[in-house]
């Protein structure tokens, strides 16, 4: 009986194949490109995935890009050439070893076509490497750090784009600030140990001493360390104007917080970077915020400001943090890179071509961004920063523009 | 005499002992040199002093939970830095409702003894619920169990909190009537510092006082000698366990507050660190021995924060800031090598009930 059903099913089964075999042939799609194609069928989604810190001290800055992503979907109308959109994705907790595990996990999903991502320049640097093989293009609303987009550095990789800003412009441009327009000559950095900080805060010293200034120490805090007292104690030494420390939160909270305590320090200047553009920064630090400064990219126009309109109606505030208007202009550029290489057939499947995606992204020129005419190039900048200084004051979010003059309306 | 002494010493103690003084002999070198650049004048030093008895404070008030549990169970309670955490994780709304409608700045020593009650109100709570349904069940359990189980126990209170109050730093009002600060002979001294360091002074004298000279003081000190004997001798162990718990849990929220007045930054993790240098410097006085504890903990808060700067500028290395806990747990590894009781000495009880 058994033995009887099995050749039914293998005779079944046989003639099915011939049957197929003999059917009529669709017009196939042979994938002749060096790193493979991703075939999307008729009724399948295209597959966005993020790598963003949506969770910890950090969260406001994956959120505030994820958020401005999603704009930036609806503003598409969910779909990419008739395909809707899925968008999903990790989170990375603003560090290598987060960035590693949900770099891990996203490689592994052949769907995903591109990521936007990371946060933070030490994600980047453990999961692009990840990414890359995998065949994504990575588009980051927020790595500043120079080395990613450094073709003879070992942390640059494939298929990576930003259109944030590279920080060998907002170090040179806190340098200028900071000695032209605060006529600040001697100065102290501190760094985190994150490739972001340690970078920032270098190329901040070596323009700073271009232009003229001292750099009396350039030290550094461990994150998660609470007591700044003694690191605080070293840079007192110096007696320096004004302290440099692009870091993150909760450190920069507790810099803020111990400087002015400091014997030597009391009237010691503060200033921070991007990474410290935060409500948060104003809710930890409480009244010992007023007068910390920081640099961030400075985003204005018709566009924009239809744009947070949009974010408001959407998500019930103001832009949280300041890297949305980069993440809405990145997933565009990806958008607009998929329309142009995307092999469509007849029946609705797609074929997407990775390489192809790759050098159709390197290859955008004159886009009308929320932050700009970007234009990117093969090492992957593709930002047209203008970048401005803030300050800080008690109770008060967002911080006030206070420089370049011609800016403050 | 020499020659018996000479019998007994390994290879293993002539170890460790080199690598012992060695780690005195840098730290003494950084010290002279140092000194001799001259770098930090005797004000810095006084400062850094002040602020690292401040912390040492806080640090002995946290060693309070453990060292009371370990005399007594014989267990190491990793849940105690969550314990710590849920006091002024959750009375920073608070603490934020009582700054909004400005009652902190007009009655602010009412409005401190608000948030110290309801911050140590919490954590004894946390404690005794955690004894209660964590601990107890596995009070006769073979001893690595209940160990695991505060490990599991730690992070279920870390990721309750956060699913609570969610995974953000939130920022404690500043409290301007301690913001002052006065000034001796050109030193700065802050109210904060000085409200801390004797808050942990009268609360350290208190809890000694309550062990030495109370009825339950009393009873704890002999559930800690022996378990079975004192339960002969018609003391509840229970009720004593409980109890302990429960005054390790009010001085670690109350530590909470101290510490917000130092550095008035909470999030979920905030526990974390202070709780392993607690635990540190309970086993640098002594474990299980009150006195000890604040001791250890003085001497861990002052290495932290003079250490750094003292020993290893001279030396010349670079950010020396990020080398403080490395030269905290070094000290602890010094006074395991050359006093593996602790300073003060350990008092446990003679085997597990």
């Amino acid at each position: 009986m058994f033995k009887r059903l099995s050749f039914v099913i293998s005779a079944i089964a046989v003639l099915g194949m011939v049957l197929t075999a003999c059917g009529p042939k669709a017009e196939a799609y042979t994938c002749t490109d060096p790193i493979g194609c991703v075939k999307i069928g008729p009724t399948d989604p295209i597959h966005i995935a993020y790598l963003l810190v949506v969770a910890g001290p950090n969260t406001a800055l994956g959120t505030d890009s994820r958020n401005g992503v999603e704009i930036a979907i609806a503003d598409g109308g969910g779909k990419i050439l008739g395909h809707d959109v899925k968008f999903d994705g990790e989170d990375g907790g603003c560090s290598a070893d987060g960035g590693q595990a949900a770099g891990t996990k996203l490689a592994a999903d052949p769907t995903i076509i591109a990521v936007i991502g990371t946060s933070c320049s030490s994600e980047a640097r453990a999961a692009e490497p990840l990414l890359s093989a995998a065949g994504f293009v990575t588009m980051s609303s927020s790595n500043t750090a120079p080395d990613l987009t450094d073709p003879t550095n070992p942390n640059h990789y494939a298929g990576y784009f930003r259109t944030a800003h590279n920080d060998k412009i907002q170090g040179a441009v806190a340098a200028d600030f900071a000695y032209n327009f605060l006529g600040i000559r001697k100065a102290a950095t501190i760094h985190d140990g994150s490739l972001y900080a340690d970078k920032l805060q270098g190329v901040f010293a070596d323009n700073f001493t271009q232009l003229g200034g001292t750099i009396t120490l350039q030290t550094s805090v461990t994150i998660g360390q609470t007591d700044m007292s003694s690191v605080l104690a070293s840079i007192a030494t110096g007696s320096p104007e004004l302290i440099y420390f692009p870091i993150f939160l909760p450190e920069g909270a507790f810099l803020i917080q111990q400087a002015k305590t400091t014997p030597g320090l009391e009237n010691v200047k503060l200033m921070g970077a991007d990474g410290l553009y935060s409500p948060d920064v104003m809710n930890t630090a409480g009244a010992a915020v007023e007068g910390f400064m920081v640099s961030s990219p400075l985003v204005q126009g018709a566009a924009y400001d239809a744009f947070v309109v949009k974010y408001q109606a959407k998500f019930g505030s103001l832009p949280i943090n300041i890297f949305h208007a980069h993440a809405y202009d990145g997933y565009n550029i990806i958008k607009a890179a998929i329309e142009k290489v995307a092999v469509q057939q007849a029946d609705g499947t797609l074929y997407i071509p990775r390489q192809a995606l790759r050098d159709a992204v390197a290859a955008t020129k004159d886009f009308q961004g929320l932050t700009g005419v970007l234009a990117c190039n093969v090492d992957g900048d593709c930002a047209n920063p203008t970048i401005g200084a803030y300050e800080y004051h008690e109770g008060v979010y967002p911080p006030t523009l206070i420089w370049p003059t011609e800016y403050i309306k | 005499m020499l020659r018996t002494w000479r019998q007994r010493l390994t290879i293993t103690d002539i170890f460790i002992w080199v690598i012992g003084l060695t780690i005195a002999g840098v730290a003494i070198l950084g010290t002279i040199s140092t000194l001799q650049q001259g770098q930090y004048s005797a004000r810095v030093w006084l400062d850094l002093s002040i602020k690292g008895l401040a912390l040492g404070g806080v640090y002995a008030l946290i060693a309070m939970g453990y060292t009371m549990v370990y005399g007594i169970l014989k267990m190491i309670n990793f849940a105690h830095s969550e314990v710590f955490m849920s006091g002024p994780f959750t009375t920073v709304f608070v603490a934020q409702g009582l700054a909004k409608s400005g009652f902190l700045d007009r009655q602010p020593v009412i409005g401190l003894a608000i948030i110290l009650l309801v911050s140590a109100g919490v954590s004894t709570l946390i404690a005794i619920l955690l004894e209660r349904i964590a601990y107890r069940p596995l009070r006769n359990a073979p001893r690595l169990v209940p160990l695991i189980t505060a490990i599991g126990a730690s992070f279920f209170l870390l990721y309750v909190f956060r699913g609570l109050y969610g995974s953000g730093s939130f920022g404690y009002p500043a409290i301007h009537a301690l913001q002052q600060s006065w000034t001796f002979a050109g030193i700065q001294i802050y109210k904060a510092q000085v409200a801390v360091i004797v808050g942990a002074v009268v609360m350290m004298l208190i809890l000694f006082g309550m062990v030495q000279w109370t009825k339950i003081g009393k009873a704890m000190r002999a559930v800690s000698e022996d378990k079975e004997v004192a339960e002969l001798m018609g003391i509840n162990v229970d009720r004593i366990i409980v109890f302990t718990f429960g005054v390790g849990g009010a001085s670690a929220g109350a530590a909470g507050v101290l510490y917000i007045l130092l550095f008035p930054v909470v999030n979920f993790y905030m526990g974390f660190f202070p709780g392993i240098k607690a635990f540190t410097a309970a086993v640098l006085g002594g474990i299980g021995n009150v006195p000890g504890a604040f001791l250890g903990a003085i001497i861990l808060g002052l290495l932290e924060s003079v250490g750094p700067n003292l020993f290893l500028t001279g030396l010349g290395v670079p950010s020396p800031s990020q080398l403080k806990d490395a030269i905290a747990f070094i000290v602890l590894v010094l006074i395991l090598i050359f006093r593996p009781t602790g300073i003060l000495g350990e008092r446990i009880s003679r085997g597990k009930a």
